[in-house]
């Protein structure tokens, strides 16, 4: 059990114990505060992993863009405050089935990477500059006119209708 | 030195919650925030495994991830937001037209 | 380092050797052809309302070019050059390497040259008949992607690449004969068009994979299986196989060519706008399923015997089914349609004659393109000077219309064997043919021969002579409409000798299968053609002198009712195919949805609620306690079942994960 262990273990409880409360939680507010918390958590599990790009990038789309995207969304649409407007009928059997895949996943990636060992090493941004813009430059090019289409069609669906 | 399993275990319980949130909550905004919290999974995953085997592919997958999840983020708000308008609730169960 | 570079010299030297050396560049890029097209048709699609001619100079540009390529390209087999073939790779699933590639012979050059000339007529003639339609940039968006997909049936050298172009120009052709959709017999012509020849689509599609599987699912390039059936890599191939290969393929053919009894497509096809007629259903799409024998040859001759009589007792049945039904129409356009299947039996009897007739019948297809071609077009004019399509209303146009009446009359002339013109030099071959086989369809030919004389006669003289009986003002059409009616005319006229044995049968040292069949000029066949010709001439001119009210073929009494019905197909159709399954299959099946399926959901709450009831007062008057939990829960195994169909999406997902879940751990767990 080395310190890297150990930081990565309190990261990963926090950032669960942070989940667990975005899905239960009964103020929709709150929920998109403790996202925020889920959302770092992750980021600093890629810090001591290494992948330091990646962890910048997490904080700068999730944790600056997306979740403030959530609370314009929270405000427009007056999302109402308490369990029952919140919650639907199943949380039971939505548990259930939650536990269920926690228990194969876990179970099937215990058992292939148990003992899985190795010393992280900081991943330089050069070289994923570099993957990015040459192994992957298609998917690259793919994923910008994702975005523009998504930008484009966010832009359609959400207009009111001049009619 | 760090055990990989610690990473994917903490993986496999944001999907578990996540899961978890896109069936018990009728908030579509909660829904889409637990929609936020599979993908992250899935990009712990990634990272962890590109860290653990040496490959930087997987690190720029996660980025591709995080790129897709808010070209999500935003079509998926723009509905909720439209479906808002039309039915004054961003309520999923209130949307059932797909009753028998 | 050097044996590498001594290997790569001898794999060049190779292939020049292979290539013999003597093809020039242009064959090379046969492949420009289709794509040209292809292009157009984008073009035209994205560009053609911005540029001027609305898009259509576009496409007739594209035509031109491709045109002149196609000549180039003859050309090449003209000077005695040799096949050529190439591709690229395209795809490949497991074994089954599919490429992107051009087969080049004798026969695609010949196709090249009549698919683009004909296309080229229609493409300037549209410019005239669809003057102003509302959707003329797509009809030219369609004409061309049309053309392009014809072609690449043409040049493909592999049988997916085939599918392909076939199927789009299925589509192609829905689109075109619906193309006034807004008449609902029009749409429902463009939707019978499509189906019925997607019912022979359907064993085609069976044959094509039976041959690629005989191949061992290495290859679908035609040569390649055309080696493996020929047995050449030294392995013998099941004969029943390929039989069942070639019959099912055939069914392609019937259905495409519009053979019995798939014919009846065709004659509706009709509703389309008349150039759409003339090119598709005269001069390529309906050619494409006779190609397509003639491209698989190797697979009918190489079937047992009775393939090829079967062929040629389907071909037999609707040349002479088709041309008693030519007789009784009067819709100007329908009596060409039969012509048209009548004709196409033609070609398909000759190949059915094994290589003999091989040349012959796609001598016959080459002029027949033309003159039914010319034939449409005229038909067309003509329609569009009197607005009407029925013979009944017109009469006396020679003299308003004088160039569509010449050139009509050219047309007619060579469709009923007039000698000199170009269809009297392939039929005249297919008769040879047939003596020198000494088949009965001989006599088939002859019978048809005089009957197609019969009824052009009786279209000639109705439509043109007498005294015009119709309300319009008929009036010559604009140069862009009589234009390709001239050229065609002049290629009726003179493409017949390229085939003719005063030339020594040219056109049989461009297109045979593996030896050149010479033409023979037999005279007593040549008379005996002619004499055919003219006794229908003769007697379809004394009926038809003189217009009369009651149509002379009325004497017939109750056979004239039969042929009128069109042998009674279509209601056959309709009786046995088209109400069981639109009134009897769609209605059972609506009747289940309704009351079997909703029956069920609606009665298991209710019957577990019954039981529930049921079992309550039991329980009430007999045992308490224990029962009436039982009871609970079967009354809840109601709601939930009634649940299921909840419309709430998450309960879906949530079932749907769980199950994937639970799959997924059970397929791991057991895993050895």
């Amino acid at each position: 059990m080395s310190g890297l262990d150990i930081a990565l273990i309190v990261l990963a409880v926090a950032g669960t114990a942070a989940a667990l409360r975005v899905v239960t939680t009964r103020n929709v507010v709150h929920g998109a505060l403790f996202l925020v918390v889920a959302l770092s958590a992750v980021s600093g599990v890629f810090l001591v992993l290494g992948a330091e790009f990646v962890a910048w990038v997490q904080v700068l789309i999730y944790v600056g863009a997306i979740v403030v995207l959530l609370l314009f969304a929270l405000m427009l649409t007056k999302a109402p405050i308490g369990r029952e407007a919140l919650d639907n009928q199943q949380r039971g059997l939505a548990a259930v089935v939650g536990l269920v895949v926690f228990g194969g996943i876990a179970w099937l990636l215990w058992n292939a990477f148990g003992g899985a060992v190795f010393t992280p090493e900081p991943a330089s941004t050069t070289e994923i500059g570099a993957l990015i813009f040459d192994k992957f430059v298609l998917p690259f090019e793919v994923v910008s006119m994702l975005l523009l289409a998504a930008l484009i069609g966010a832009v359609v669906i959400a207009r009111k209708d001049e009619s | 030195m760090i055990h990989l399993p610690i990473a994917l275990i903490f993986g496999a319980a944001l999907f578990a919650i996540g899961i978890y949130g896109v069936l018990a909550r009728r908030n579509a905004v909660m829904v889409l925030m637990s929609i936020e919290l599979m993908l992250n999974a899935v990009t712990v995953n990634l990272v962890a495994f590109s860290q653990f085997l040496k490959d930087m592919s997987g690190g720029v997958f996660g980025l591709f991830v995080i790129a897709v999840a808010a070209a999500e983020i935003g079509v998926g708000l723009a509905i909720v937001i439209l479906i808002y308008r039309n039915r004054e609730s961003s309520n999923v169960d209130d949307v059932r037209l797909l009753k028998w | 380092m050097v044996s590498f570079l001594a290997e790569a010299g001898e794999h060049a030297s190779e292939t020049v050797h292979e290539a013999a050396a003597v093809v020039p560049g242009l064959i090379r890029y046969t492949w420009i052809i289709p794509v040209l097209l292809l292009l157009s048709a984008a073009a035209t699609l994205f560009l053609g309302k911005r540029v001027p001619g609305k898009g259509a100079l576009l496409g007739i540009g594209a035509l031109v070019l491709a045109f002149g390529l196609s000549l180039g390209v003859l050309w090449h087999f003209v000077q005695g050059g040799e096949t050529y073939t190439s591709a690229v790779p395209w795809f490949s699933i497991g074994s089954l390497d599919v490429g992107l590639g051009q087969y080049v012979d004798g026969l695609t050059a010949i196709m090249l040259v009549v698919v683009t000339s004909i296309s080229l007529c229609v493409h300037v003639y549209s410019l005239g008949y669809m003057h102003g339609d509302t959707r003329f940039t797509w009809f030219y968006v369609v004409l061309s992607l049309f053309t392009a997909a014809m072609l690449n049936v043409v040049i493909a050298d592999n049988l997916i690449q085939l599918l392909v172009g076939w199927e789009v120009m299925g589509v192609c052709s829905y689109l075109l004969i619906g193309h006034w959709y807004e008449e609902k017999k029009n749409s429902n012509a463009a939707i019978k068009a499509f189906i019925t020849t997607r019912i022979g689509d359907i064993p085609f599609m069976f044959g094509v994979f039976i041959l690629i599987g005989l191949t061992g699912f290495t290859t679908a390039n035609i040569a390649e299986i055309g080696h493996v059936i020929a047995g050449e890599n030294g392995e013998t191939v099941s004969r029943l196989a390929v039989s069942m290969a070639a019959i099912l393929l055939f069914g392609g053919t019937i259905g495409k060519s519009a053979q019995f009894p798939l014919n009846t497509w065709l004659p509706d096809a009709m509703a389309g706008p008349t150039p759409v007629s003339a090119l598709i259903h005269a001069a390529t799409m309906v050619a494409a399923g006779v190609y397509l024998v003639g491209r698989l040859f190797e697979v009918f001759l190489h079937a047992e015997q009775w393939v090829l009589t079967t062929v040629s007792v389907v071909a037999a049945i609707t040349m002479l089914g088709a041309a008693f039904l030519a007789v009784v129409q009067d819709d100007i356009k329908r009596v060409l349609a039969y012509s048209t299947v009548s004709q196409l039996a033609f070609m398909v009897a000759g190949l059915s004659m094994g290589e003999a007739g091989y040349t012959a019948g796609f001598f016959h297809l080459f002029t027949h393109a033309f003159f039914k071609g010319l034939l449409f077009l005229a038909a067309g004019a003509v329609i569009h000077g009197v607005h009407s399509n029925n013979m009944s209303e017109m009469g006396g146009l020679w003299k308003k219309m004088p160039i569509t009446f010449w050139t009509f009359l050219i047309g007619a002339l060579a469709l009923a064997g007039f000698p000199g013109l170009a269809g009297f030099w392939s039929k005249d071959e297919l008769l040879v043919v047939a003596n020198h086989e000494g088949s009965w369809l001989f006599y088939a030919l002859l019978g048809t021969a005089v009957l197609t004389a019969f009824y052009m006669t009786r279209c000639v003289l109705m439509t043109f002579f007498g005294t015009y009986r119709g309300h319009a003002h008929p009036h010559e059409s604009p140069p862009s409409m009589t234009g390709p009616l001239i050229a065609l005319a002049a290629a009726s006229i003179f493409v017949g000798w390229i085939g003719s044995p005063v030339f020594q049968g040219l056109f049989g040292q461009w297109v045979f299968f593996e030896e050149i069949e010479e033409a023979k000029l037999i005279p007593w066949i040549a008379l005996l053609s002619t004499a055919a010709a003219f006794i229908g001439i003769g007697v379809g001119y004394a009926l038809y002198r003189r217009w009369q009210e009651r149509d002379p073929t009325r004497a017939l009494g109750r056979v004239y009712t039969v042929l009128e019905r069109k042998y009674y197909q279509d209601e056959l159709y309709d009786w046995a195919f088209v109400r069981p399954v639109r009134d009897k299959l769609s209605v059972f099946a609506n009747w289940t949805n309704q009351h079997i399926l909703d029956g069920i959901v609606n009665a298991m709450p209710m019957m577990a609620r019954g039981l529930g009831v049921v079992t309550y007062w039991f329980d009430q008057k007999v045992i308490d306690g224990v029962v009436d939990g039982a009871a609970e829960t079967v009354a809840e195994a109601g709601g939930i079942l009634k649940y299921l169909q909840s419309g709430r999406v998450q309960r879906y997902a949530a079932l749907l994960i769980l199950g994937l879940a639970l799959l997924t751990i059970i397929i791991i767990t057991i895993q050895p």
